[in-house]
């Protein structure tokens, strides 16, 4: 590109030429600060001290980036920045709106509390194989999953979040860790070729990538387009990202395998990402054939719901228990996908929100009871209330929240799908809502009884019995605080669940910042 | 043209979906890599196939002066085969590694993340 | 494949590919190459040196683990999309600048120094992978 030739161009009708202000850079920033500090940690990855400190410090400044793009998007409603000042829909552009930011925000506060946790988790060698890097990287692969507006690169980052999360499951290399690996990283990559398969007669279809473009383009092609085609390829790809019913198996097979942070991690963020993407394309991108499909998704929703905790209700492994109640947290936030309606999707998402914390905090306060009892089988794992009376308290908030029961989280985005499904005239997935609610008080009940108040058999002491695991309860307290919160005032998450849904639901706003009133189409 | 790549795609996906369907993690990894170049191609097909024609804009033009190649598809399968060539290569070293440490790549006997006939949870209390 | 001729040449094969791996990198700057198929011409050029001398005295050769290496080519890339916020333009905008060379003007962007950062990831990378497989091979 030689200098002089571009002065005799008119660069306004290929490029942003207004000025891009330091604030418009929020957009971008809970992306490109875990990246370079996932950068910076992978290059020293032999410096094992400073490590976990610097990667909270870049998570919590993530975490401060995410609150001020949520506080402006509030505020003014979806931003935009468009890569390399190409125009949209040339250039890639990162858009960000409420059900974004707010998602990417959540995951980054259950990221940096897992962060503290892996502090006494990961140790020399875990450092060494590159705990941190790999965290940092996928937190980039997260956010820039929740916040990109393009298509493509959504496939982009949902592969680097994937292969980082490769990296975190496989550190420590245990034949068990092999095997869980091998079997998620496949099916994984299956789902995400799925995903470019679809994305592939996406581009056939439209000529376009950038979300915004699609949305205001579907009315003028859907006679023509086989569109319920490409809309059932997105809910395959995605609901297997997600574990929906039929194409779940990764979960089971592979989340009890790693440290039980790691597994805290993927619980609380990984699937939710599947059902964010299924949400922004099936709700946003393609509202009519998502109505086509909603008897598909409510059986998926069901199945996905009902079959995931019976799979809990039938596990020794508390990791495995858990695997099986994240599945069936992800079948309830279907349940708003298949209804559709302003109600139903606000009550997916709010439960988003809280499935990402209380899923989290479940598999932290797992391993906090393997911190003290010494084991996760439930025939062994016994007597913790009498060695440690606080835990208790900690695993009865939790297991209540989880269960969808009060005071915390879990009970308003249930009322809200509930109500939601008997308002659209589909009282059986009320009924199955509530069912799986039952089955997984049952479930965490049963855990709650043997591995707390039921006697110690053998009279030896537990291994750490008499040490208080006090990083283990702060980081349970930093979860569950904010899910009391909004089990106690859920108001303002419920109005910011609706504002959410209400963005996806009339995506106007979203196209009208990306392609602003004047610009070319 | 396009006809021709349907078919050459469609044919890919059949040879892939069989390899995929095996037990051996060798099979279904090659199978995976024909599945990818399946959905290259497909991009390739569905970004219509135009013979010939670079899409340069001449200097004192704003935008190409007929019907010209669409790069677009080709950005987009090189970041595709990019990606799924790392992830083969990772994915390699994965199974080469799981074969060495558990001596199998049939995935029936590769239960030690899932063992058979483990104890139901205590039914009393 | 330890033959006294492969042993004798790999060292300049070697240094050959590398070489020619930076021309093709710096080439992509107007022409056909970059950073992708540049860092795939190195990497196969250190696989061959381990390939023939075994895997120890690569790691020896390139003294950095080849991870740190991919890892210094993330950041950069990363960086040179930073610089954009200084000039007010959005992340990873194309800033060009003329440096002097030794008397010779040489166009100097933020897409060439991306592109080094994609030849580091795609060097470092593609190498750790195919010295773990050649040490498995031979353990």
């Amino acid at each position: 590109m030689a200098v002089g030739a571009t002065e005799a161009i008119d660069l306004s009708r290929a490029m942003v030429l207004a000025p891009t202000g330091a604030a418009d850079w929020l957009v971008v920033a809970p992306v490109v600060i875990p990246l370079l500090v996932g950068a910076v940690l992978l290059m020293f990855r032999h410096e094992t001290k400073p490590q976990a400190g610097v990667a909270l410090a870049g998570l919590a400044a993530t975490l401060v980036g995410n609150m001020l793009l949520l506080a402006r998007i509030l505020d003014e409603g979806p931003v935009v920045m468009t890569m390399g000042r190409w125009l949209p829909p040339f250039g890639i552009s990162f858009t960000a709106d409420i059900l974004g930011a707010s998602l990417s925000l959540v995951a980054t506060l259950v990221a940096l509390v897992c962060a503290f946790y892996s502090t006494t988790d990961i140790g020399t060698i875990g450092r060494r194989y590159g705990f941190y890097p790999f965290l940092m990287l996928m937190m980039a692969g997260v956010s820039g999953s929740f916040l990109t507006g393009d298509i493509f690169n959504l496939y982009v980052w949902f592969e680097v979040f994937l292969i980082s999360s490769f990296g975190l499951l496989v550190l420590g290399s245990e034949h068990r860790q092999l095997d869980g690996t091998t079997k998620y990283a496949i099916l994984n990559l299956i789902g995400t070729t799925f995903f470019l398969t679809a994305t592939a007669l996406l581009y056939g279809v439209f000529g376009t990538l950038n979300m915004a473009d699609i949305a205001r383009k579907a009315d003028s092609v859907r006679e023509a387009a086989p569109l319920t085609t490409l809309a059932m390829f997105f809910l395959l790809a995605f609901g297997m990202k997600a574990a929906a019913f039929p194409v779940n198996f990764w979960l089971p097979a592979s989340y009890h395998t790693p440290r039980i942070v790691t597994a805290a991690l993927f619980g609380g963020v990984l699937t939710k990402v599947g059902v964010y993407a299924l949400l922004r394309t099936l709700v946003m991108l393609f509202p009519p054939e998502r109505a086509i499909l909603s008897g598909v998704i409510a059986w998926v929703a069901a199945g996905t719901m009902v079959i995931g905790i019976m799979g809990a209700l039938s596990q020794t492994d508390l990791r495995r228990v858990l695997g099986f109640v994240v599945i069936s947290s992800v079948g309830i936030m279907l349940a708003g996908l298949a209804l559709g309606s302003a109600e139903g999707l606000a009550g997916s998402i709010f439960y988003a929100f809280h499935s990402m914390i209380v899923m989290a905090a479940l598999y932290l306060l797992a391993g906090v009871m393997n911190g003290i009892g010494g084991s996760y089988s439930l025939r062994t794992l016994s007597g913790l209330y009498s060695a440690h009376p606080m835990i208790a308290a900690f695993a009865l908030l939790l297991m209540l929240s989880a269960a969808g029961l009060p005071p915390a989280s879990g009970l308003w985005p249930k009322v809200m799908l509930v109500r939601a499904s008997l308002d659209v005239g589909q009282p059986w997935l009320a009924l199955a809502v509530l069912a799986t609610g039952f089955l997984t008080t049952l479930a965490l009940g049963r855990v709650f009884i043997l591995a707390i108040w039921r006697e110690r058999a053998d009279a030896a002491p537990m291994a750490a019995a008499s040490t208080t695991p006090l990083l283990g309860y702060l980081a349970l307290a930093a979860l569950a605080l904010p899910m009391l919160f909004m089990g106690v005032y859920p108001q303002p998450v419920i109005e910011l669940a609706e504002r959410a849904a209400a963005g996806i639901l009339d995506a106007s706003a979203y196209i009208d910042t990306v392609f602003p009133e004047g610009a070319r189409p | 043209m396009e006809a021709i790549l349907a078919v050459v795609v469609g044919i890919f996906f059949a040879v892939a979906i069989y390899l995929m369907l095996s037990r051996h993690i060798i099979r279904i990894l090659l199978g995976i890599t024909i599945f990818g170049n399946a959905v290259n191609l497909t991009i390739f097909t569905m970004g219509r196939v135009v013979r010939e024609v670079p899409p340069i804009i001449p200097v004192d033009l704003d935008v190409p002066a007929g019907v010209t190649a669409n790069p677009l598809p080709q950005a987009l399968i090189l970041t595709a085969i990019v990606i799924s060539f790392s992830f083969f290569a990772f994915l390699l070293v994965l199974a080469f590694r799981t074969y060495q440490e558990l001596g199998t790549d049939d995935t029936d006997g590769m239960r030690v993340a899932e063992p058979e006939g483990e104890e139901l949870p205590p039914l009393g209390y | 494949m330890r033959t006294l001729i492969f042993r004798t040449t790999a060292p300049y094969l070697t240094a050959l590919m590398v070489l020619f791996s930076i021309f093709v990198l710096l080439r992509g700057h107007n022409e056909p190459g970059g950073g992708f198929i540049g860092g795939l011409i190195a990497a196969s050029a250190f696989a061959i040196y381990g390939i023939a001398c075994g895997v120890s005295p690569v790691r020896r050769a390139l003294y950095f683990h080849p991870m740190a290496i991919s890892a210094f080519g993330l950041l950069v890339s990363a960086t040179s999309g930073v610089v954009s916020l200084f000039f007010d333009v959005p992340f990873l905008t194309g800033l060009w600048t003329t440096i002097d060379l030794l008397g010779l003007p040489v166009d100097f962007s933020t897409v060439i120094l991306f592109d080094i950062g994609v030849y580091f990831v795609v060097l470092g990378s593609i190498t750790s992978i195919a010295l773990a497989l050649e040490e498995r091979e031979h353990a």
